[in-house]
């Protein structure tokens, strides 16, 4: 049964790719746009989960690191060979996510969430600064010979790549480690799991991806500014839409990601001034009505119509039993 | 002098950062809700004592007394609609933390978007008392001092009230352990609400007192929900004493950088100051290591 239903998902997610991959060759410049636009938001919202999701972690901080990656593109773009610029943006991502964490991961989840709330709004502030004081100007621009169909096959690899090193994550010591830490950190500690190690590790891989996203799109604007590379919206959008796919699973945020950039392309394009509160409100249904997301509704769902199990042996009410 | 400048302008900083955070750390300390959309309310309250002072020519001190009931409703409110049922369905402490960060957050993003459909993104400000005392050789416009004036009173009272009533003491005995204050008769759920309430009523008035000197806009509660984050963790949480400390701490240092290195570079003051507590004192400058 369970081999079966991944063989579907695995099945499903080639298709997808193929249909990415196709997009350019066969659609329409709308088809375009909207096609990025999944591919960066399915990429970011995995990656965000990849850590957050079994970790318990929440992180506010994604559009810092999409920014760090796009403004390595507009500072190296037209200095370096694209694919060095990349490997550039992860790395800086990931340094920076190590930086953040070793501050904060030692301790108490709260102090990781602070911290990572500001600091899309310290880097905005920062880099504001540096242009106008040292650099001279607040924007940059970004004129690379980059097509609309190459950021959609480069994304499309990416978002295979992020789903490839989430399962070999999952599968591995790490994930293992990373999602007992979310169940208990103490009991975690005490079996012998270096909590901060772990922690870090995938954050930073986390961050890498995020930051590629940022470098690879970076040259669909040709202009950015600090307010365009560092808006709290993206993170905010990022957070939705894994949580109402389920951040527990792999394949979780991305049923997230569909229903919800069609829905923010229809309220953007009918109530741009609405947007933040229906943002907001949206939200907030999600976090009341499905708290664990489409995943975890589908799970119950399958479970009503499977015969119950003999209540001696059933776990599922081991929850109602706890307390 | 530019020091004594410095100086004055931390010291008024600061007070009004404690101010701001004292509310925090009730709704953080007492009632466990991290509250992400804090400075959300601030800057609501700020603009509604904008809206009575501009169109009905209501004095911001007035403002004070609407202002700062009807925050203390709605979030009594918000409290009883919004996040009781995330305190029944929390398994322990930090699914709650969990939970109420993310109801929280998609709440910040509502009031924002409210803020800005009704005033826009441009900065407000206003002159209520259009007059400047001088301090030491330096110039102090006079609503700063008043405001500053107010905040001390306000902050007096509360410490009265922790410290020096029943229901005070209750409030102090939620905050050290939920679980034994319903041992001794303490109704937690009631005194969480209220306390939630007060915490609201309290950051509506700071938000009326800081419109009163300071250009405002609608996306600042961000900046103002990390500061006071930030004081409540330096200050220890719940600590009221030290959050007054901690909140001055974080004025003068701002004022500091702010007058002999950057304006610009203030929140990168603010967020060194952060690191360095959570290097060194983890559990605030008072807590034990």
């Amino acid at each position: 049964m369970r081999v079966g239903a991944n063989v579907i998902w695995v099945a499903l997610g080639v298709a997808g790719l193929a249909a990415c991959v196709a997009v350019p060759f066969y659609g329409s410049g709308y088809a375009m746009s909207m096609a990025i636009n999944l591919l960066m938001f399915a990429t970011l919202a995995t990656a965000w989960a990849m850590f957050s999701g079994p970790s318990g972690y929440v992180s506010l901080a994604t559009v810092a690191f999409f920014g760090i990656g796009a403004y390595t593109v507009a500072v190296l773009g037209e200095a370096l060979p694209w694919p060095v610029v990349l490997a550039c943006a992860a790395l800086f991502c990931a340094l920076s996510a190590l930086l953040v964490g070793l501050a904060t991961l030692r301790l108490r989840g709260v102090y990781f969430v602070i911290f990572t709330f500001g600091l899309a709004e310290l880097m905005r502030q920062v880099i504001i600064w540096y242009e106008a004081n040292i650099g001279g100007s607040v924007g940059r621009y970004v004129f690379l010979d980059i097509t609309q169909s190459q950021i959609v096959w480069q994304l499309t690899a990416l978002v295979a790549g992020v789903f490839l090193t989430g399962w070999l994550i999952s599968r591995s010591r790490l994930g293992r480690a990373l999602r007992m830490i979310g169940d208990d950190e103490t009991v975690a500690q005490h079996c012998g799991v270096n909590t901060t190690l772990v922690k870090l590790v995938v954050f930073a891989i986390s961050a890498a991806f995020i930051g590629l996203v940022g470098a690879i799109v970076a040259p669909r604007w040709t202009y950015i500014d600090p307010n365009i590379a560092f808006n709290p919206v993206l993170s905010f959008q990022v957070l939705i839409m894994a949580l109402l796919g389920g951040a527990n699973r792999l394949h979780g945020p991305i049923l997230g990601v569909i229903p919800m950039v069609l829905l923010f392309e229809y309220l953007s394009a009918n109530f741009p001034n609405h947007f933040s509160i229906l943002l907001g409100l949206t939200f907030m249904a999600i976090v009341y009505l499905v708290p664990k997301g489409i995943v975890g509704l589908t799970a119950k769902l399958g479970a009503a119509r499977r015969p119950k199990p003999m209540p001696s042996t059933a776990p599922a009410t081991g929850e109602e039993a706890a307390r | 002098m530019p020091i004594i400048d410095a100086l004055l302008n931390g010291l008024t900083l600061g007070g009004m950062y404690a101010l701001v955070a004292m509310g925090l750390t009730l709704q953080y300390g007492v009632a466990r809700i991290m509250n992400l959309s804090y400075g959300q309310f601030m800057i609501a309250a700020a603009f509604a004592t904008f809206w009575l002072f501009t169109s009905f020519s209501i004095s911001p001190l007035l403002g004070l007394l609407i202002v700062t009931p009807l925050a203390f409703g709605i979030s009594w409110l918000i409290y009883r609609v919004l996040l009781t049922p995330l305190v029944k369905r929390a398994k322990d402490d930090n699914a709650l933390e969990v939970d109420s960060i993310l109801a929280t957050f998609g709440l910040l993003f509502v009031i924002e978007g409210v803020v800005l459909v009704m005033f826009g993104g441009n900065y407000f400000n206003y002159a209520y008392i259009d007059r400047v005392f001088m301090i030491f050789g330096t110039p102090m416009a006079a609503d700063r001092l008043i405001a500053l004036g107010f905040a001390v009173l306000i902050g007096a009272g509360l410490y009265a009230f922790l410290y020096h009533t029943r229901s005070g003491t209750a409030v102090r005995a939620v905050a050290v352990s939920p679980v034994s204050s319903r041992l001794v008769g303490i109704n937690v759920e009631t005194a969480a609400a209220l306390t939630f309430a007060l915490g609201g009523g309290l950051v509506a008035a700071s938000g009326v007192l800081v419109s009163m000197f300071l250009t405002f806009n609608a996306s600042m509660g961000v900046i103002f929900t990390l500061k006071a984050l930030i004081v409540i963790i330096m200050g220890g949480v719940g600590n009221l004493p030290g959050c007054l400390l901690a909140g001055l701490i974080l004025g003068m240092t701002e004022s500091m950088v702010a007058t002999f290195v950057s304006p610009g570079l203030t929140l990168a003051a603010t967020f060194a100051l952060f690191l360095l507590i959570l290097i060194f004192r983890p559990n605030g400058l008072f807590g034990r290591a």
